[in-house]
């Protein structure tokens, strides 16, 4: 997926998946994501974190899925047509799928227009999770920060 | 000279050479007459010297040939074999193995000569006789001639321009005596061959399996490190014919051409010494010398077969990647994953199928299994490999610690896979290590005990229904269960009212606990206290697990208990809810239909009685935090899973059938409880959680 970042003008440009989890919007750098699948069956996993719904069969091979919106506190929904799960690669040999409530397009983010999240008094609430904030026109992204959206230990 | 692409297969004769080398010596400290023993030690470490040389590590060569040196000492009766000289040889290994590593990381042999070895080695020869070997030092004159056309009639001459010293006369002399013959053969490489040395280190190999080269020419040095032209001569003392030596010489591939003959020594100077030497060497092919050998060569090549030498027969085997045998099972895992498809999918068509194919679905799954098997099979390790390097350390400790003990073992010819062969080796070590130091008394201890002074250890493996069990055991003091609950009250671990009521099982498994050792004293064996915990997450990540079982007084036995196979098993698939489970059929017993009026309470569990013996149940739909478990039910579907001696009724649902089925991993992120080791794809596509019944009993 390194390709895919491109780098446009003499800034370095990254791309963003923006995804819409209850009335606010993510951005997911394009450089983790596999791959974006529709809803399917997910198989309960029992004892394992709350938030991770189950596993996925991905074309073979056994992907964990994870609720963004079980992750952030929000209410579960139930799944819609435009419900997708994304694939991510963390790590080359570890995957990882976030559920979201839907896809809606990728940007592509200059650097001046990223604002590193510095705010870091509320990161019981989640707020590290969010790594740093896009402005697209006149809408506001808040960019996930992949590793610790995944790799936190906390139990909710 | 590029050997690169020979580095592999360097580093795992070595790494066999010096296996071999381990375990003979060991044997050798036993039995220090034994001359078969000391016979393969000798063709190991010439074997191992001149793999090095060929390599170009001299340092590795160099340390060999002292030790080659020694070696021949002991054959030769000159130097008795001693526990001190075990030592250095023994230390001498270990240098080779640092060697050996280095290259394995490197490629390089490191710049660590070893002197203080080599020196200490020396000291042994010198303190007994003079350096043995002396074909070295001889007259490494540059016999490039080739067999020139004229001699074919008496073949004699050949040899005639070379001398022998009196050591080596005195060889071939004192092989006449015993009813050998020595013979002379001269040997033609074929001038298109890139590795000459390599070609003629197998010539010296194959030859040394039938009888003993006296001498070369060039020396062996010198054909080691390349230094000759495309003939070499050798001089050999065998019981075997000559038509058996030189089709063993032409049997090595790129050996162009080998003529023999025998060698008298009646007057060694006076032959006629014709123009062999001013023969110019020509590399071209001589049609005359051709004809000379395929005279030789319609001699039946597998002539009778020698008696002497235990050398093991000859596999046919193929070295393989073993990522290769990973890629191989990972294919068969997805036709199985597909076939399983299949099979689902005809079952849901409704479309009745003619009897044809469901016949031929039937076969291509019995094929699908017998592929399955075999590959498994190929993975199949002996845990030899493992454990021949036990017996070693076991010796090592019993030196350092000072304590007498012996290693006993049996079953080394169990199987694994290779996988799991590849990660037990440090937890047995580290239960071998525990046995010798906290296990075995002192021996005045044992002495008083009234046991024997030396310390026995038993290191035993045997296959159990589908599991390996490896069991590590001692006939020291046993774990001293007072000593540990002090110990755990000590640091916090447990409070005294805990320790009250906790049994002996209970406090042993608190061994297990990171960070727990009762030994008073740290050695650099053992008590640091990262140990037992180790073993235990080690096995555990395996798909095995770990017990232990002591009495006081008369020892301890660890148990390792692990799974024949990972990738793919016999499953039964359960209903428990609307979700499927897989059970590995290797842990279930039998499957009962219980009334439900046949459960009583114990301590207000749930217990059946079967056949005699109470069974406590689980009720997996609860364990798993299944939703909607059918209620109201008359009868119990109980399939009863047995570890070890320990058994347990799991309540399910519904039985869905048995199925063949590839388990996968989870991936990293999700966090899993023990009792579900993977998951599983089923035929219609959906993911099945395989349960661990160990984890449950």
């Amino acid at each position: 997926m390194e390709n895919a970042v491109r780098v446009i003008g003499d800034s370095a440009a990254k791309q963003y998946i923006v995804v819409k989890i209850g009335s606010e919007q993510y951005g997911i750098n394009i450089k983790y994501v596999d791959n974006i699948v529709r809803m399917q069956t997910i198989t309960r996993v029992p004892k394992s974190q709350p938030y991770f719904v189950g596993v996925i069969n991905l074309r073979g091979e056994i992907v964990p899925v994870m609720s963004l919106r079980r992750k952030f506190g929000i209410e579960d929904a139930e799944p819609t047509g435009a419900t997708r799960i994304i694939i991510l690669k963390p790590e080359p040999q570890a995957t990882v799928g976030f559920i979201v409530d839907s896809v809606r397009e990728v940007v592509t983010l200059e650097e001046d227009m990223v604002e590193k999240n510095n705010v870091n008094e509320n990161a019981v609430d989640g707020q590290s999770y969010i790594g740093a904030v896009g402005k697209n026109g006149d809408e506001l992204i808040s960019l996930l920060n992949i590793h610790t959206v995944i790799q936190d230990k906390e139990q909710i | 000279m590029d050997v690169s692409q020979y580095l592999e297969i360097f580093v795992e004769e070595t790494r066999e050479h010096l296996q071999s080398l381990n375990e003979n010596l060991l044997i050798l400290e036993k039995e220090p007459e034994n001359k078969d023993t000391i016979n393969e030690i000798f063709r190991a470490a010439h074997s191992l010297k001149g793999m090095a040389g060929t390599m170009g590590y001299k340092r590795m060569q160099n340390l060999t040939h002292n030790m080659e040196n020694a070696f021949s000492e002991i054959r030769n009766e000159k130097m008795k074999v001693t526990s001190s000289l075990v030592d250095t040889l023994f230390q001498c290994l270990d240098a080779l193995e640092a060697y050996l590593d280095n290259i394995v990381n490197t490629q390089d042999e490191g710049t660590d000569d070893n002197e203080p070895i080599v020196k200490a080695l020396n000291d042994f020869l010198n303190g007994n006789t003079e350096q043995a070997e002396p074909a070295e030092e001889t007259t490494a004159e540059p016999a490039q001639a080739e067999p020139a056309e004229k001699k074919e009639s008496s073949g004699e001459g050949i040899f005639a321009d070379i001398e022998f010293t009196e050591f080596e006369r005195h060889a071939i002399e004192e092989a006449k005596k015993k009813g050998m013959n020595a013979y002379g053969v001269s040997v033609d490489v074929d001038p298109n061959c890139i590795l000459k040395a390599a070609r003629a280190f197998l010539v010296f190999k194959s030859l040394e399996e039938i009888g003993e080269i006296i001498k070369s020419v060039p020396s062996t040095q010198d054909i080691e490190d390349e230094k000759f032209d495309l003939n070499f001569k050798m001089f050999i003392v065998s019981e075997s014919p000559i038509e058996k030596i030189l089709a063993a010489v032409k049997n090595v591939s790129e050996i162009k051409d080998a003529v023999g003959e025998n060698i008298t020594l009646e007057a060694p100077e006076t032959e006629n010494k014709e123009e062999a030497s001013t023969e110019v060497a020509e590399p071209v092919t001589t049609p005359a010398t051709k004809d000379n050998t395929s005279k030789q060569e319609t001699k039946p090549a597998a002539a009778t077969q020698n008696k002497n030498s235990g050398k093991p027969v000859v596999n046919r085997s193929v070295r393989v990647d073993i990522e290769k045998l990973d890629v191989l099972m990972n294919l068969v895992s997805e036709l199985i994953i597909a076939k399983n498809g299949l099979v689902a999918s005809n079952a849901a068509e409704l479309v009745q199928h003619s009897q044809g194919f469901n016949e031929q679905i039937e076969y291509l799954e019995r094929v699908t299994t017998n592929l399955h098997e075999s590959v498994m099979n190929v993975r199949m390790v002996p845990i030899e490999t493992v454990v021949n390097r036990f017996p070693r350390m076991i010796r090592d400790l019993s030196k350092k610690l000072n304590k007498k003990m012996e290693l006993y073992m049996t079953g080394e010819d169990t199987e694994l896979d290779r996988t799991v062969i590849d990660e037990i080796g440090d937890p047995l070590m580290h239960l071998l290590r525990n046995s010798a130091d906290h296990g075995l008394e002192n021996s005045e201890d044992r002495i008083a005990a009234g046991k024997p002074e030396v310390g026995s250890i038993f290191l035993d493996a045997y296959q159990d229904g589908n599991n390996v069990v490896i069991e590590v055991r001692d006939d020291g003091a046993g774990i001293n269960i007072e000593k540990i609950k002090n110990k755990a009250i000590e640091k916090g671990t447990i409070t005294a009212d805990q320790a009250e009521i906790m049994t002996d099982k209970e406090v042993i498994d608190l061994l297990f606990r990171p960070s727990f050792s009762t030994a008073e004293k740290i050695t650099d064996v053992s008590g640091r206290g990262v140990g037992l915990d180790v073993v235990k997450s080690k096995i555990e990540a395996l798909g095995g697990d770990v017990e232990c079982h002591s009495v006081q007084g008369e020892g301890s036995t660890f148990t390792i208990r692990l799974p024949l196979t990972l990738a793919i098993i016999q499953a039964l698939m359960v209903k428990i809810g609307k979700e499927q489970y897989a059970i590995s059929l290797g842990s279930i017993q039998t499957v009962e239909d219980i009334p439900l009026t046949d459960v009583k309470f114990v301590q207000g569990k749930e217990v059946i009685t079967l056949r005699g013996t109470v069974i406590p149940l689980i009720r997996l739909g609860e364990l798993l935090d299944v939703p909607d478990v059918e209620q109201d039910v008359e009868s119990l579907t109980v399939v009863i899973i047995k570890k070890g001696d320990r058994q347990a009724g799991l309540v399910v649902d519904a039985l869905i059938g048995q199925m063949e089925i590839v388990i996968k991993s989870l991936g990293k992120y999700i966090n899993i409880n023990k009792m579900i080791s993977g998951a599983t794809i089923l035929g219609d596509g959906e993911v099945a959680l395989i349960i661990d019944a160990n984890a449950i009993v």
